[in-house]
């Protein structure tokens, strides 16, 4: 065995053991090993991610020297190890982006504990990613919403506290139903790893036997996984949870833990289930009808919206919709767009918020959209962040959002059925709606202000060599973006590997 | 005939049904307490669940005791495992909303989520 393959396993350690060791480190120490962990795990799957395609195919790794039925298992193939790579890359990028403004809205002394919730948040994204085993993921799942919900509430005030409540509860709700369904998939099949799950699946199938609980069961996971990533009925959380807590942590609960319960649910899809039932189901048919209303009504709701912070949040809606429509149109092609939009959407939507902190910051602080009025102006950095961010959700080539758009659209008009008129109006639609809040937002703070009414409301200026960490933060995403922008081949080269390894 | 498989399957009806009374306790009651204490029938619906699935009639306890050492002789011990790991997970996820409501409550003194919102809205930050 290549050292290179204990990657995974020791990089779900790292992690952990960090934020252990985290709670008896100086804010300091703490800070400086939270970088240091991201930044070698980081660089570890990298590593693994160049092997994995030069070696081809994935393998598993055997916990505890307990062979295949009994003992516990993570797996790892490309998708995986680059899906591990990108989680790194925009946490840290989320991390420095909103350091400054974690020292203004949190209490120094709990700077650790958030060092500790972040360490745990990358080890249970990096287990859900690895894991070939249900219950594994099951545990690791709610140590995600555990210290997302930590991420939260870290900035005390009544708002976060409520959200972090709300957040919990929906979250609380998903993963009833998530574990209801992992036990009556146990119950059926006998096995809670993966790949024994699969084999059984299959002979059920087969056999003709049993095909309404095993539906059922596969209902319970989707829907559970549904509601923790926030898919359209069930996002009343988010927007205040997204809105009101510090900026990284809105980073990277919109970046980051939706898309590790969506990674997840793809896993379940092909490496539990099967692809080819899953599409025979109706399953996809209901992601497909939420995920287009999401597209819609999430715009909508931004439109309406006057808060910056929360536009953003409610955009997030309507993306996740993007990510369930693909699933919902039940293709290899949907799969790969809506992994590479996992992709675009988190480099975009952190960029977006850690953007708009910069805009409002010059702004007195407020995130009325009024007093953003030529905040682009004030904070340079910040504007074109935002702009960049802005034009990649709306869908402008040169930017991520474009290639995902494309994908889509490819995507369904490849296998023409009776989901490819809906789909590609509704995808016209909502990129005139992404259009209407995004391009209003970037038009408004790219107005100049009155000096007058600046002096008034004591807006200031910030320059680049005043924020350094957060200029070199807004021009790695700016360029994360762009690489996904133009250079999408290999990364689409890495999606489809990793899926032709996972059947 | 209807309503035959009810009586041998009265465990995980019972289960079933606990699970739906906690799930819809937890999703609609406005009282934060009455939520939690939701989530853990939801919670213990599960393991009730399991429990009966990991069941064989007539066998004990998967210890071994007086040297018996045939698997025939006891039922099996996964789905107490996986009981033991679910009441780790629901006891942390319980202490974290209780804390979260005692905070709660501290600010606004009511646990009724809704009025919170409501204040929240009219203090309009």
């Amino acid at each position: 065995m290549a050292f290179v393959q204990n990657v995974p396993f020791f990089s779900i350690m790292l992690s952990m053991f960090s934020g252990i060791v985290s709670s008896v480190l100086s804010e300091k120490a703490a800070k400086r090993l939270n970088t240091a962990v991201i930044l070698v795990i980081g660089a570890a799957s990298a590593w693994l991610l160049v092997w994995l395609m030069r070696a081809g195919g994935s393998y598993t790794f055997m916990m505890g020297h307990f062979p295949a039925p009994w003992g516990n298992e993570i797996r790892a193939g490309a998708l995986e190890a680059g899906m591990a790579l990108f989680f790194c890359i925009i946490m840290l990028l989320s991390m420095w982006g909103g350091r400054k403004k974690l020292f203004d809205e949190v209490e120094v002394t709990k700077h650790n504990i958030y060092y500790i919730l972040t360490d745990l948040l990358l080890s249970s994204l990096l287990a859900l990613v690895y894991t070939n085993d249900l219950f594994t993921a099951y545990v690791f799942v709610e140590i995600n919403t555990i210290a997302a919900c930590g991420l939260i509430m870290i900035r005390q005030n009544g708002r976060t506290i409520e959200a972090a409540v709300r957040y919990m509860i929906m979250s609380l709700l998903g993963s009833g139903l998530l574990l209801m369904g992992i036990c009556m998939l146990y119950d059926l099949t006998g096995h809670l790893l993966m790949s024994n799950i699969k084999e059984r699946v299959a002979a059920i199938m087969a056999a003709g036997t049993y095909q309404v609980p095993l539906m059922i069961t596969i209902g319970l996971v989707t829907v559970g996984l549904a509601i923790k990533s926030a898919l359209f009925p069930f996002h009343a959380w988010l927007p205040d949870a997204y809105g009101y807590s510090t900026v990284s942590s809105a980073a990277m609960l919109s970046s980051l833990v939706s898309k590790g319960y969506i990674f997840l649910l793809i896993k379940i899809f092909y490496r539990v289930v099967g692809f080819d039932i899953i599409c025979a189901s109706k399953i996809p048919n209901v992601l497909f009808l939420f995920g287009l209303c999401g597209m819609i009504f999430g715009s909508i709701s931004a439109i309406w919206e006057k808060d910056i912070r929360r536009m953003i949040a409610f955009s997030s809606v309507a993306q996740i919709g993007y990510i369930y429509m693909g699933f919902g149109l039940g293709t290899t092609e949907g799969m790969v767009a809506s992994i590479f939009h996992i992709l675009a959407h988190a480099a975009t939507k952190s960029l977006l918020f850690i953007s708009a902190i910069g805009l409002t910051d010059v702004s007195a602080g407020s995130r009325k959209f009024l007093a953003l009025t030529g905040s682009a102006y004030r904070n340079k950095v910040a504007g074109v962040g935002f702009s960049v961010g802005a034009f990649s959700m709306v869908g402008i080539p040169l930017f991520s959002g474009f290639v995902s758009k494309l994908l889509f659209a490819e995507a369904a008009v490849l296998h023409p059925t009776h989901k490819m008129m809906p789909t590609l109006i509704v995808l016209a639609v909502s990129t005139i709606l992404n259009a209407i809040y995004f391009l209003k937002t970037v038009v408004r703070i790219y107005v100049p202000e009155k000096q007058e009414v600046e002096m008034e409301k004591g807006y200031f200026r910030v320059t680049a060599g005043q924020q350094r960490l957060y200029t070199v933060t807004i021009i790695l995403f700016i360029l994360i973006n762009l690489v996904l922008g133009m250079m999408s081949e290999p990364i689409l080269d890495i999606i489809q590997t990793g899926l032709d390894c996972f059947a | 005939m209807f309503g035959s498989n009810l009586a041998p399957n009265l465990g995980e009806v019972v289960a079933m049904i606990l699970f739906g009374i906690g799930f819809a306790n937890l999703l609609l009651q406005k009282n934060l307490v009455k939520k939690i204490i939701g989530l853990n029938i939801m919670d213990t619906a599960v393991y009730l669940f399991l429990a009966i699935k990991g069941y064989i009639e007539g066998r004990a306890a998967p210890i071994v005791t007086d040297g018996v050492q045939e698997v025939e002789a006891y039922i099996n011990p996964i789905p107490s495992g996986l009981v033991l790991t679910g009441i780790v997970v629901s006891v942390s996820v319980t202490a974290l909303m209780l804390s979260l409501t005692v905070r709660l409550y501290k600010r606004y003194h009511t646990l009724d989520l809704d009025e919170i919102s409501s204040r929240l809205k009219k203090e309009g930050m």
